[in-house]
């Protein structure tokens, strides 16, 4: 890839939020403030997201999966197994010993597609939907978020996950790669079907980055003289041919306002951050988290786990190929105090509900605006560039997000104020403008025949 | 027709598409108010203005691949295009009633995440979502994707078929009722109303249940544009609009008949299919303003590189030195097979097709440009309002159509003047609904298939489950199950 001119990193943390259902906690649809039988209206995700951008939030993730969650939820050491690796599911045992739960909510609308309604709600926040890549076709996973970008003007943002489940699998009903082992992704051995699905994951993206550059900027030229639309020398068939499959290209979407969208991962192993740094910008990490669901960072320190994914950067060459270090993020699930109510109690009553703990790959957090802060401004000063912030309870905790621990985080000096209406997504990860690799080839040719 | 029924006197009702300007030569790129083709803009003010102009749904054509001349990228044409389902879920978001109909392919997509994603803009749209079920097949543009060519061609609409079908079994999976909410059980989704899929069959081997709940019309709405017999017997049996290109109208009349005489064998009513043609159209103050009009449009479609692409294609060789103000090539085309993803349509024979645009040429005594101009750039309602508005109306009166796709020329202000000029009249004539309904108390909009005037999904609730979700004790519910 070209070079990019090197920002550096905001000392400022990028602050997001990870929206998912009625939030993170399987039960969290039966507090008094959820609204269950909206949870697939348009409304209720545009009540969602106005509250985040008016609120000046740096971006929103939206999770994904194509299967149902009674399948691969977070809610026991089990099921965790899951995201034991990218969030990927290695929860390969028979799917048919899980059945759905009643008490917990079920379903989910298409990730993409529900940011794509939300670009034109919204002004300043980034929209990062979950996208698979396993069972999926990189044309038209690249060509979508393209488009996303287009509809949010320059605001879209990749979630890169795998699926490793047998149940996605069956959803699909063809068998390409060999079965996850989950023994195998617990103990942190080598698992050739997690490997396979990786390296597929891997083509996707790098086809995805292709793909946005396969028209230059000013491919459109509407030339009126010689009848030509556009300039065929400045749209490029991109030829990939990998190891899982071949995309000729070029895109059908001209290029993006963002040109190269982010492209995030969420990692518990350095095999995964070593994907991260091959293809990624920016890393979702989980710090201090004793759970079995965090995988390979199971009790690792905010120090363990930058220390790993800078290693994984200087051994993927990443910085010889012009790219700029993986922003890390780290996740935290935060159930806030208010007047009424301790989020120590409210977790415990939602647990009650659960009948059991709530359990998750991010470290869970109940308790003051104050304390989160305090937890935060320590993970900084280890080494973060942002946290991204996933709410026990939608909306209770988003609010409490929005109109108070941003506030404090801002008052401490840790959060920037709100950005102006219109900044993009790469602008926010303090990311430079992309360059084109292609028009750079473009540009070295001519130098070279000058 | 000898049937009279208690509404024969009724004067049928008149809908209308707005087909967003395509990526060919029909769209006019060159006219100085000639806007973007991809930022978000053009699209939204389509959309709002095809729904100002009370359409029934704004249309989006598909393309996998950019297209190609000669081996190379055409670049005569407008080119590039957002993907369908993001870009109509972001103007679900600008409008409020309107339907949303894409052009999606059932080739080079999985039924699962398709349906999926269908489903889903069904609910982001609150019910106006709309699937235009496409086949394809070639090497072409099954270079974009991870399975290639691998479906023969004539197997395409045995898949589009199985596709269609188990996508419904998976729309139906969650019953509509499924979601109960129920705080004081603690009861979220009640699981014995998720149904898990199992399909076998020569396309796709699945056991799936979807992750979407019963979307508000439970159902896109399906349409097609296949013209083939095997295309037609599969609008009578899976169709609720078929985008038609039988514009004249005898041959409109002829077509109308055959489908909807289809549609009894399927055991479905006449009312359950609309046929809607593609037009476009040219306005003028007068009848000889309009066709002035008309005129320009078709020069500026046929550029003088075009017309050359365009005979080049027919004769499947490069033809260097031809003067597009000249006459057509001396020499005979080559009989070889044309390229895929080249532009024009398929020729079958060639040398015949060359004779044929000659005596054309000669008869009319066109240069090679304006016999281009005259066989492509067809506009098929040219006129005053008053005349257009008349047109359409005799069209739908006599069953040459039960109305049309609308294809402006411009992007994106190209169906401003239809909504501002053409629109009143046809309401004038009683022929076009004055609002779209949208309920007084609640505001809800109509869904699309309702705006359509079409009866909704038949079949009960988890007609087609054949297996309880896991976790569910086995035939625990199969109610109605027939598969």
């Amino acid at each position: 890839m070209a070079p990019t001119r090197e920002i550096e990193p905001s000392d400022r943390l990028v602050v997001g939020v990870a929206l998912d259902g009625a939030g993170w906690h399987p039960a969290a649809w039966l507090d008094a403030d959820s609204a269950p039988e909206s949870l697939f209206t348009p409304d209720y995700w545009t009540r969602l997201i106005v509250v985040a951008d008016d609120a000046g939030l740096d971006f929103a993730t939206f999770e994904d999966a194509l299967r149902l969650r009674s399948f691969g939820s977070v809610s026991s050491p089990e099921d965790a197994l899951r995201t034991s690796t990218t969030g990927c599911d290695a929860h390969a045992i028979d799917p048919a010993g899980s059945g759905a739960r009643p008490e917990a909510v079920e379903g989910r609308l298409d990730a993409l597609l529900t940011a794509s309604l939300l670009g034109p709600r919204t002004h300043r926040i980034g929209l990062i939907p979950t996208v698979t890549t396993t069972h999926t076709e990189p044309f038209h996973v690249a060509t979508a978020l393209q488009t996303l970008d287009f509809v949010s003007q320059g605001r879209a943002g990749w979630q890169l996950r795998i699926s490793a489940d047998a149940a996605t699998e069956a959803n699909f009903g063809r068998h390409r790669l060999p079965r996850v082992e989950p023994a195998n992704v617990i103990a942190g051995r080598p698992d050739a079907g997690l490997n396979e699905r990786l390296d597929d994951a891997a083509e996707s993206a790098e086809v995805a980055r292709l793909l946005w550059d396969s028209w230059e900027d000013d491919a459109v030229i509407r030339d009126v003289s010689t009848g030509r639309f556009l300039d065929r020398n400045r749209v490029h068939r991109i030829d990939f041919e990998g190891t899982h499959f071949s995309v000729v290209g070029p895109s059908i979407v001209p290029r993006s306002p963002q040109g190269q969208i982010p492209v995030t991962l969420l990692s518990h192993s350095p095999r995964v951050h070593a994907l991260a740094a091959a293809v990624a910008d920016v890393v979702f990490v989980t710090p201090e988290n004793e759970a079995v669901a965090a995988g390979a960072s199971r009790g690792s320190s905010v120090a363990d786990i930058v220390r790993e994914v800078r290693e994984a950067e200087a051994s993927s060459g990443r910085v010889e190929r012009g790219l700029a270090p993986l922003r890390i993020v780290a996740d935290l699930v935060v159930a806030l105090d208010d007047s009424s109510e301790r989020a120590a109690d409210r977790l415990a009553r939602l647990d009650a509900f659960a009948g059991s703990p709530l359990s998750s790959d991010a470290r869970i957090f109940a308790g003051s605006v104050s304390e989160a802060a305090t937890l935060i401004q320590r993970w900084k000063s280890d080494g973060i560039d942002g946290v991204r912030l996933r709410p026990v309870s939608l909306p209770t905790d988003l609010r409490r997000i929005a109109d108070e621990l941003l506030p404090e985080l801002r008052s401490r000096g840790l959060a920037a104020d709100a950005a102006p209406e219109g900044r993009s997504l790469r602008e926010a990860f303090a990311l430079a403008p992309a360059a084109n690799r292609f028009t750079a080839r473009t540009t070295e040719t001519q130098e070279v025949a000058a | 027709m000898t049937i009279t029924t208690p509404h024969a006197t009724a004067k049928r009702q008149v809908h209308l598409v707005a087909h967003f300007p395509g990526v060919n030569s029909h769209t006019v790129w060159s006219a100085p108010e000639s806007g973007s083709q991809i930022d978000f803009s053009s699209f939204v003010h389509f959309a709002q203005t095809a729904e100002r102009g009370l359409f029934d749904y704004v249309f989006l054509a598909e393309g996998l691949r950019v297209r190609e001349h000669g081996g190379q990228i055409h670049d005569l044409d407008v080119a590039g295009r957002p993907a369908t389902l993001a870009i109509l879920a972001g103007m679900a978001s600008v409008t409020r009633n309107i339907g949303l109909v894409g052009t999606l392919s059932s080739t080079f997509n999985e039924p699962y995440e398709l349906a999926r994603q269908l489903a889903t803009l069904d609910h982001l749209s609150n019910g106006r979502a709309g699937w235009n079920v496409v086949t394809t097949s070639d090497a072409f543009h099954g270079a974009n994707f991870r399975r290639g060519a691998f479906l023969p061609y004539e197997e395409r609409y045995r898949r589009a078929e199985e596709f269609v079908t188990l996508a419904k079994r998976l729309w139906d999976s969650w019953d509509a009722d499924a979601i109960v909410a129920d705080r004081s059980a603690r009861r979220f989704a009640d699981p014995e109303r998720i149904h898990r899929v199992s399909h076998s069959g020569p396309q796709f081997d699945v056991t799936a249940t979807s992750t979407v709940p019963r979307s508000p019309q439970r159902y896109p709405v399906i349409v097609q544009a296949g013209d083939s017999p095997a295309g037609r017997d599969f609008a009578a049996a899976n169709a609720e609009v078929i985008f038609s290109r039988h514009t004249a109208f005898e041959d409109g009349q002829a077509f109308y008949r055959d489908v909807k005489g289809r549609l009894a064998a399927t055991g479905r009513g006449e009312d359950s299919l609309l046929i809607l043609p593609g037009a476009s159209f040219a306005l003028g103050d007068t009848e000889d303003e309009a066709r002035e009009h008309a005129r320009h449009i078709s020069l500026a479609q046929t550029s003088p590189q075009t017309a050359i692409a365009w005979v080049e294609a027919i004769w499947g060789q490069e033809l260097p030195g031809l003067d597009p103000d000249g006459a057509l090539p001396d020499i005979d085309p080559s009989d070889g097979e044309q390229r895929q993803g080249q532009v024009s349509t398929n020729v079958q024979d060639r040398v015949a097709r060359a004779a044929q645009l000659r005596e054309r040429a000669r008869r009319e005594g066109l240069t090679l440009r304006q016999l281009v101009a005259a066989e492509t750039a067809k506009i098929e309602f040219i006129g005053t309002p008053v005349t257009v508005a008349s047109e359409i109306d005799r069209y739908v009166q006599g069953r040459a159509a039960d109305g049309f796709v609308l294809v402006p020329h411009i992007t994106p202000t190209g169906l401003d003047e239809f909504v501002d000029r053409v629109v009143p009249l046809l309401q004038e004539r009683g022929v076009f609904r004055t609002s779209y309904g949208t309920d007084p108390e609640t505001g809800a909009n109509p869904t699309l298939r309702r705006t359509l005037g079409l009866p909704a999904p038949q079949g009960p609730s988890g007609t087609y489950a054949v297996g309880p979700h896991p976790g569910v004790p086995a035939g625990a519910h199969l109610e109605g199950a027939v598969a």
